[in-house]
């Protein structure tokens, strides 16, 4: 177990009949971007708190390179959290509050000049430096919260959903800043986010988490193209779902037939047996809307369904339509080109084929 | 009329009343206090013609004591009733709404009572016969027979620290009551809910994930405390020192009634003066010496606070300077 850098080991934690974390088993490599992605309640921050020494778990231990740091307090774990809130200190300079944790570790003086000097010119903050934090905009006082944490190296930086309360373009900035931050430090960080396109951009694997389980650990695209459950395929992106049973396999390919919806071929990867009960999931943008049928070319097997244009959605970047289709109201991405200008434009109520390639879609077991 | 005209004239019509009931009932008496200083008094008890005779008579060899037993006794129910309202209001921020409710609403509770029943009670407590004076009598002798076996070195240390007492415990000398202790203990507890209140506000608008935040970057609990939590609700202290310093400093029931003839403060001079010998002048001459012995040191301390101010921001410069050299030096390379 503890040959892994961090580990989270059968941790269960309880308040009072809720289980907020329920047999959690993790494990997160030395330098690794590691997120904990998951609606809000789902035991992530939990998680977080047990590991900065806020919580106490009640079965279950955590190690931290080798060691066992369970029982630990905060203040003698090599592990610094970012807040959501901040939580700069208020009474003191930026200078001061970065400065905290060298000041407690006794550093000398000359070291910890230089080591605040140095990570303010990183953050860019250097002209800031004697100011007091309520001075800041957002952006800002997040910059120094994590230069706050970080100059002291601490093995962990823990970061609690820390671009939640800044505005959408600063965010974007703020991830790059940190895709930065964590190629220039070398730290392991652990991110808790509830947003999937953080998480994404961001991880180098993510644990899903749901009802105080990881429903899914692995690297972002795994996440995406192949969910592990029904609810990491719903709560990653958009998908539509098809419910039904095989009734026959072909080779790697299966045909699904459920209600409310004819045949559907679809890429059998786990060899799944004649019978079982699945969940097919295909995402949006995998679907085309088109006002012809595809040409033969496209090859025999793909799924091609007459049906009706319901609801047209324009988003800047594509245009999603909700398409009626037998009893299922299916939801198709179109992104917008020059190239595409040429054909027809489809509107309400337009009889249009949705087609899709059998690899297209990912099915997972009904449960 | 302007806009701004308008909202002005709005904020005088807010505040005049606040104003007028100041101006009335605070700085009139105030300069009334310090006019009848230069009067002398009349044979009827009265003000009389204008006069320095009572800033002459004010020369009397007991007042510079009384004065410095005021401000010490002063200072030290200010410094208890801090150190005991800290941790109240602490722990009471931190409860739960409900006990939040029910905790201030007990230390609001002795309000319902008058203030001299309060302080008589504590009469009858201290009293020889009391039951307070009976508890700290059994104390002084269980202490002298834990420690009646030391030698007599460690007696002599026991001695220096209060621990111990000279000889054998005498009932006679050993009260509480008619000494500066009483008048001490319970100013502290009449003033306590005075310095709980504001201290207890700021520390309610206190993010407390500030202290997790110092524990994470690997403060202990009791550094995290002193080194956030109190400076984070300085303005609560501030208000807390002055709503029992003023307060004590013009106290007079409470050394009149348990000080006896060993506590006499500044309060009981100026009632005297004033009450027993119809010497009106000369009490506000008291009064006036004694706002001027509070109101000298807290002058000098705001001007030594305000050129520390300049010094400060002078030396941040410097420093934000130096910092924003470095930081260039660095882009160059």
């Amino acid at each position: 177990m503890a040959n892994e850098f961090l580990v989270f080991d059968h941790v269960t934690k309880r308040f009072g009949a809720l289980t907020a974390v329920d047999d959690v088993s993790l494990q997160v490599k030395k330098g690794e971007f590691f997120s904990l992605l998951g609606p809000s309640g789902c035991g992530k921050t939990t998680l977080l708190r047990m590991l900065g020494g806020f919580e106490r778990p009640d079965s279950g231990r955590i190690y931290l390179d080798g060691k066992d740091i369970t029982d630990l307090a905060p203040n003698q774990r090599r592990v610094h959290t970012v807040f959501q809130n901040y939580a700069l200190f208020p009474t003191m300079t930026i200078w001061d509050n970065i400065a905290f944790s060298l000041k407690l570790a006794k550093r000398p003086k000359d070291e910890i000049e230089d080591r605040v000097d140095e990570i303010l010119k990183m953050i860019q903050m250097s002209e800031h430096a004697w100011k007091y934090p309520n001075q800041l905009s957002g952006g800002q006082k997040q910059r120094v919260a994590i230069a706050r944490a970080l100059v002291d190296r601490p093995s962990v930086l823990l970061l609690d959903e820390p671009l939640a309360a800044l505005d959408l373009k600063l965010r974007q900035h703020m991830l790059l800043e940190l895709d930065t931050i964590h190629d220039q430090v070398g730290i392991t960080f652990l991110y808790v986010t509830h947003d999937q396109g953080e998480a994404m951009s961001l991880s180098d694997r993510i644990a899903v988490i749901n009802r105080g389980k990881v429903e899914q650990l692995d690297i972002p695209a795994k996440i995406y193209e192949a969910p592990s459950t029904r609810f990491v395929a719903s709560f990653i992106g958009d998908t539509n779902f098809f419910s039904g049973e095989i009734v026959s396999t072909q080779g790697d390919y299966c045909t699904i037939e459920g209600e409310g919806f004819p045949a559907i071929c679809a890429y059998n990867d786990k060899q799944l047996k004649v019978g079982q009960k699945v969940d097919l999931s295909v995402r949006p943008e995998k679907i085309r809307v088109t006002l012809q049928p595809p040409p033969p070319e496209k090859g025999a097997s793909i799924n091609v369904y007459p049906s009706i244009v319901q609801d047209i959605v324009y988003q800047g970047v594509y245009t999603k339509y909700w398409i009626k289709s037998g009893e299922l109201r299916i939801a198709a991405l179109k992104p917008h080109s020059r190239f595409l200008l040429d054909q027809e434009p489809i509107t309400w109520n337009d009889s249009v084929f949705i087609w899709w390639h059998p690899d297209d879609g990912y099915m997972v077991e009904a449960k | 009329m302007s806009a701004a005209a308008k909202s002005r004239r709005g904020e005088w019509l807010i505040t005049a009343p606040s104003f007028l009931w100041l101006a009335l009932f605070f700085a009139v008496p105030a300069v009334i206090v310090l006019a009848f200083t230069f009067h002398g008094r009349d044979a009827s008890g009265g003000v009389g013609e204008w006069s320095l005779s009572t800033w002459r008579e004010l020369v009397d060899p007991d007042y510079p004591t009384i004065v410095w037993n005021t401000l010490r006794i002063s200072f030290e129910v200010t410094l208890w009733s801090i150190v005991l309202a800290v941790p109240c209001a602490y722990a009471i921020a931190r409860m739960g709404s409900r006990w939040r409710a029910i905790v201030a609403g007990s230390i609001m509770l002795p309000f319902w009572t008058s203030f001299v029943v309060r302080v008589f009670a504590w009469k009858t407590m201290l009293h020889p016969d009391g039951w307070l004076q009976s508890c700290y009598l059994g104390w002084l002798t269980a202490r002298d027979c834990m420690f009646g076996w030391l030698p007599a070195f460690a007696q002599k240390a026991l001695l220096s620290v209060g621990l111990a007492s000279a000889g054998p415990v005498d009932p006679a000398t050993s009260t509480i009551l008619d000494s500066e202790t009483a008048v001490v203990l319970v100013s502290v507890y009449t003033f306590l809910p005075f310095a709980i209140m504001p201290i207890y506000a700021a520390a309610e608008k206190f993010d407390f994930s500030l202290l997790e935040a110092a524990r994470d970057l690997g403060a202990k609990n009791f550094y995290a405390f002193r080194k956030i939590f109190i400076p984070g609700i300085r303005q609560g202290l501030v208000s807390a020192v002055l709503m029992v310093f003023i307060p004590a400093i013009g106290s007079y029931v409470i050394p009149q009634m348990l000080g006896g003839t060993n506590c006499v403060l500044i309060g009981n001079k100026i009632f005297m003066r004033a009450i027993q010998n119809r010497n009106i002048p000369h009490a506000s001459a008291l009064a006036t010496l004694m706002a001027i012995s509070v109101l000298i040191p807290l002058g000098l301390s705001m001007w030594w606070k305000k050129r520390q101010d300049i010094r400060d921001r002078r030396r941040l410069e410097e420093q934000t300077a130096r910092l924003m050299t470095s930081a260039l030096e660095g882009g160059v390379q």
